[in-house]
């Protein structure tokens, strides 16, 4: 036979986030995602523009 | 005794707190004067390079803009034009905008570096450092002069857009810097005139609340005289053609004809807000004219040379 004891889970101890706290959180994580492939891309793109000398930085 | 740890709410900072926290207007200038900076630059450099540079410069002033904010939040609370700024209002923590402010100067200045050249990316890291630590932690709070001499840190952006072509600097760049910089003055002080509640509130020595508005009043038309013939210089100089000359008389004959109205008015602050207002249209009229100067030379030169040869 079961312990019904054991069907009972823990009461969530931890923050939890309003509706807005996590419409506010998604749209930044969007936002640093985007930022982060915008500039992966621009690296991809100066790397196609400069060539070989991508990595002469005069000064 | 107890210790009570601070609770830390999750943030509910939108996008947009974290744009109005780069201060996208102060931004749009920079960028502008720049962009100015890198097309009077002699020789070539490719668009995306250009782009690059300029994308750095922005974000560049998105982080002093922001470290200014977690800085300043304290007297922003206390000012009418600043309270609705995302930290102030709640929206924003301070360590946030601290923590955003370092990664975007971080990542500003070494991918300039790394894309474009060192120096323009050194001429970007002094930029930021002069804003954050000479003006806003240091010369903002304490003397009156605050405005003049952190005003260098506005006049910079033109040289970085000359060096992200060139990787040097020469007397064109610095007579751009000098144009801005003697234009800060005049500019600020006219809107402090009419902001200084907000001043003495916030416990800022901005000239009109340490002199008064009379000796307030008299430096904008000192500066405006300085002002109004550097603006000719490009013209005078051989940098700039009779167009951007012409322009540059009436603006500048414009502004000072403000500073005069400025130090004669005695009652309310129209000429002041009129000052404020058209010194942003008459900085950006100089600049917009290097560049049409620029590039109608180029444009219309080979036919005025080819009129000229058929005479």
């Amino acid at each position: 036979m079961d312990d019904p004891t054991r069907e009972q889970k823990p009461e969530e101890t931890g923050i939890k986030l309003t509706e807005q706290q996590q419409r506010a959180r998604r749209a930044r994580s969007i936002a640093i995602g985007l930022a982060l492939a915008a500039l992966a891309l621009l690296f991809y793109i100066v790397t196609l523009v400069k060539g070989p000398g991508v990595l002469e930085r005069p000064l | 005794m107890s210790v009570t740890a601070a609770r830390v709410e999750p943030s509910i900072a939108g996008v947009g707190d974290y744009i109005e926290l780069m201060k996208p207007r102060v931004m749009s200038l920079v960028v502008f004067t720049a962009l100015v900076g890198l097309l009077l630059a002699p020789g070539h450099v490719h668009p995306v390079i250009g782009f690059t540079a300029l994308l750095c410069i922005a974000v560049g002033a998105g982080a002093a803009g922001a470290l200014n904010m977690w800085y300043d939040a304290d007297i922003d609370a206390r000012m009418a034009r600043t309270a609705g700024r995302p930290i102030p209002a709640g929206r924003l923590a301070r360590g946030d905008a601290l923590a955003f402010g370092l990664t975007l100067a971080v990542f500003s200045v070494v991918v300039l570096g790394l894309l474009v050249n060192v120096f323009a990316a050194l001429l970007l890291a002094v930029t930021i450092a002069f804003y954050v630590c000479v003006y806003t932690m240091w010369l903002k709070r304490s003397t009156p002069q605050n405005i003049v001499i952190g005003g260098a840190a506005g006049a910079l952006p033109p040289m970085i857009g000359w060096a992200a072509v060139t990787g040097d600097l020469a007397l064109q760049p610095l007579v751009l810097f000098l144009i801005i910089f003697f234009w800060t003055p005049p500019h600020f002080w006219a809107l402090s005139l009419y902001r200084t509640e907000d001043y003495v509130r916030a416990g800022i020595p901005m000239l009109p609340v340490v002199s008064g508005a009379t000796e307030t009043r008299r430096q904008i038309l000192f500066y405006a005289l300085i002002l109004a013939p550097l603006g000719t210089a490009p013209w005078l100089l051989g940098y700039a053609g009779l167009l951007y000359g012409v322009v540059a008389l009436v603006a500048g004959a414009a502004m000072l004809g403000l500073a005069f109205r400025v130090r004669t008015e005695q009652r309310g602050h129209i000429a002041s807000k009129q000052m404020f207002g058209f010194s942003i249209l008459y900085l950006f009229l100089l600049f917009a004219m290097l560049l049409v100067d620029r590039f109608s030379a180029g444009l219309f030169g080979p036919l005025i040379g080819g009129l000229a040869a058929g005479a």
